[in-house]
């Protein structure tokens, strides 16, 4: 086995399938069962916890390895069925973070069966330029499957929508890119994993609804350090006014993106130096996300048991938590390159006490 | 049944924007020449095939008309790796943000509909609804490809895929007005080997969700001595008032209202009940919104009917259509055309 990842069409048709898989928060077994299947065959231990967290160890070899834990979460933005209101029309409830204004008009699936359902919307002719001035709430939305279909939905069902996989040019669109590219990227961390290092992978649940997986699965894991791999917003497109977009977040092509700074997380300034260094050796490109709101799983996990010192390092990525994300493969590529060659380069001295700044 | 559904699912998978109509227009014509005497096509781009009669010239004439347009969007400006977009046809811009297109540039580009993040919005639209003139298209492409392959004027369609969401039901984009063309196609495959007495003219009309242009043309060109526009209907649904909408699957729907010969509304009444086809009544406004419009003004006038088909979400991309309304209503249409005899036009009288 080569010991450098790479993108090639294996990696791209599995993230086409973990995208294309539902797994709202708290009912991520489809995402699980691809990630054990690719998994069980090349680690030493895994298991999946009380949470439904999948946590998975691969050894190292030689002396004093550092026991680094790789999070990335399996769980997606969705809704969950609560009423059956007629024949074949559902109350709904959004889980996780869903701008109400991108579902009217969209097609979703609905529970273990993928029944396909709509989001529809009242027709244009029968709004009144009032009413069009007003956002639609979920409250008058409905998820309709269509007449003679209703016995096929239970309330609880989760639901997500129902956007497939596709290349756009040098990008890629997808439903639940967030963080489908973390779990994609970890599994191949997890296939080249570094003989320096205990790498020991976190597959986590509940990231969407409050970070629920990556505390435990750091406490169990009881790491020396962690990297959080996640997909962050980008926000790169032009104001309204054309006056300079000065809050990007981060930007598609620029490379991964290194977290300084959220409203969860003060990252470590070692471990926030040690990947701008190597991805300065490498040739890597990279940026940093603009300091501010917004989280990942290090939220939980840094102040896991005595404290762990924790990095997040994400692919940018153009709306998420809608129907459609966009991401661009180089971002990917050079995502998983700079975090294989950050995990070869790391040394236990890297943890001692940061007295540079 | 089965078999409107795959030619249905190809109907609404092939693009023609208002004006645009080529793509849609040639599959239909496919369709077409091989159940119809001719096919021709109109100045301004509707599809026109004949089923010749039997009476002696000059010979009396039906005409049929359903608009093949589609509702979408053209690009109004390039802006670094994204499009600004205007309307084609009534869109309530509530609807597209997260929806995917295709842009039809120097080729056919997929890209999907982004509602700008906050603080790249005026103040008032942060946290309503977004203007569609506000929303952009993102192809994912990088600057200087969009430079080179897209440009102001190229449309942008809906991409969503039909869906097939229960045994008789089918969602997608431009149900308004395929569904249409549809039953017309199975009244022209339910005609193939009968013999009528009038001539009939299947239109499918182009621009309909724009001006009417094609239908107006159309039935001045082909002067028929009655018209039938075929349309959807709003379908009962979340947010739609009961009394004006119809369930699916509960049969065809006959408009009466100013744009509709009360006699000719009559015919078709009766023609149900006698062939047992469920229908129900509806009263249209003043202005029907339809083909039935254009084509009763035309030239110095047209006895004209309205049938519709109900659709849910109408002028969405998830429109939904009962797949049995099509084919009673092709049915219907087909017995009405078979029904004409050379003393039909004297029982037209107005009372």
């Amino acid at each position: 086995m080569n010991n450098v990842p790479t993108i090639a069409n294996v990696q791209m048709k599995l993230l086409e399938r973990l995208t294309n898989a539902c797994a709202v928060s708290g009912d991520e077994n489809e995402v699980r069962q691809i990630v054990l299947d690719q998994i069980r065959p090349i680690v030493d231990e895994a298991r999946v916890d009380a949470l439904g967290n999948v946590l998975a160890t691969k050894r190292g070899q030689g002396e004093n390895r550092l026991r680094v834990l790789l999070a990335a979460h399996m769980d997606e933005v969705g809704f969950i069925i609560t009423h059956n209101d007629d024949s074949s029309f559902f109350r709904f409830e959004t889980v996780g973070g869903i701008d109400a204004r991108y579902l009217a008009g969209k097609p979703v699936l609905v529970g273990k069966e993928h029944i396909p359902g709509v989001i529809g919307a009242k027709p244009v002719h029968l709004t009144s330029s009032d009413e069009r001035r007003q956002s639609i709430t979920v409250d008058a939305l409905r998820i309709d499957v269509g007449p003679g279909n209703g016995s096929k939905v239970k309330t609880g069902d989760r639901a997500t929508f129902a956007t497939s996989f596709t290349r756009l040019g040098p990008s890629l669109r997808a439903k639940a890119l967030d963080d489908r590219l973390g779990v994609a990227t970890l599994i191949e961390l997890v296939r080249h994993a570094p003989a320096n290092i205990d790498l020991l992978a976190a597959f986590t649940v509940q990231e969407e609804v409050g970070l629920r997986g990556a505390g435990v699965a750091a406490y169990a894991f009881d790491p020396d350090l962690a990297i959080i791999l996640d997909s962050t917003p980008a926000h790169d497109l032009p104001a309204w006014d054309a006056s300079e977009n000065t809050r990007y977040n981060t930007r598609l092509g620029a490379g991964p993106a290194i977290y300084v700074a959220d409203r969860g997380t003060l990252y470590d300034t070692r471990l926030v130096r040690h990947l701008v260094e190597t991805a300065e050796a490498g040739g890597i490109p990279y940026q940093i996300r603009q300091p501010g709101g917004g989280g990942t799983d290090a939220g939980a996990v840094h102040k896991q048991r005595a404290g762990i010192p924790s990095v997040s390092v994400s692919v940018p990525g153009r709306y998420p938590h809608t129907p459609a994300g966009v991401a661009r493969l180089s971002d990917w590529k050079n995502t998983l390159a700079l975090v294989h060659a950050a995990l070869a380069r790391l040394e236990p001295r890297l943890l001692s006490p940061d007295d540079k700044s | 049944m089965n078999e409107i559904l795959p030619f249905l699912k190809k109907l609404i998978s092939s693009s023609g924007l208002s004006g645009n109509e080529a793509p849609v227009r040639e599959m239909i014509s496919e369709h077409w020449q091989p159940i119809a005497d001719e096919v021709s096509v109109s100045r301004l781009g509707s599809l026109h095939a004949l089923k010749r009669g039997t009476l002696p010239e000059p010979r009396p004439s039906l005409l049929i008309a359903a608009h093949m347009d589609a509702i979408g969007m053209m690009v109004t400006s390039v802006v670094g790796e994204f499009l600004h977009i205007a309307e084609v046809g009534g869109i309530d811009a509530r609807v597209l943000p997260g929806q995917l297109v295709i842009v039809h540039g120097r080729k056919e580009l997929p890209g999907v509909i982004a509602q700008p993040p906050a603080h790249l919005l005026p103040p008032e639209e942060r946290n309503g609804p977004v203007a569609l003139s506000n929303l952009l298209v993102d192809t994912g492409l990088t600057a200087p490809e969009v430079a080179r392959l897209v440009r102001a004027g190229d449309l942008v369609s809906f991409a969503q895929s039909p869906i097939e969401l229960s045994k008789d039901t089918l969602a997608g984009h431009t149900l308004d007005n395929r569904a249409s063309v549809a039953a017309l196609t199975t009244c022209l495959q339910l005609l193939q080997k009968r013999l009528l007495d009038w001539d009939l003219w299947a239109v499918a009309s182009s621009q309909e969700e724009e001006t009417l242009g094609g239908a107006a043309t159309s039935a001045f060109q082909l002067r028929p001595s009655l018209a039938v526009a075929v349309d959807v209907t709003f379908g009962s649904g979340p947010g739609t008032p009961s009394h004006r909408a119809y369930e699916l699957g509960n049969g065809v729907i006959l408009c009466m209202g100013p744009n509709i010969h009360p006699a000719l509304h009559k015919t078709f009444k009766e023609l149900a009940d006698r062939l047992e086809i469920p229908y129900k009544v509806e009263v249209t406004g003043p202005h029907s919104g339809t083909d039935a419009y254009a084509m009763q003004v035309a030239a110095d006038g047209i006895p004209t009917m309205l049938i519709g088909i109900p659709l849910r979400y109408m002028h969405t991309p998830v429109e939904v259509v009962s797949l049995k309304d099509i084919t009673r209503t092709g049915r219907l249409l087909a017995e009405f055309a078979a029904s004409l005899d050379a003393e039909f036009m004297n029982k037209l009288a107005w009372e």
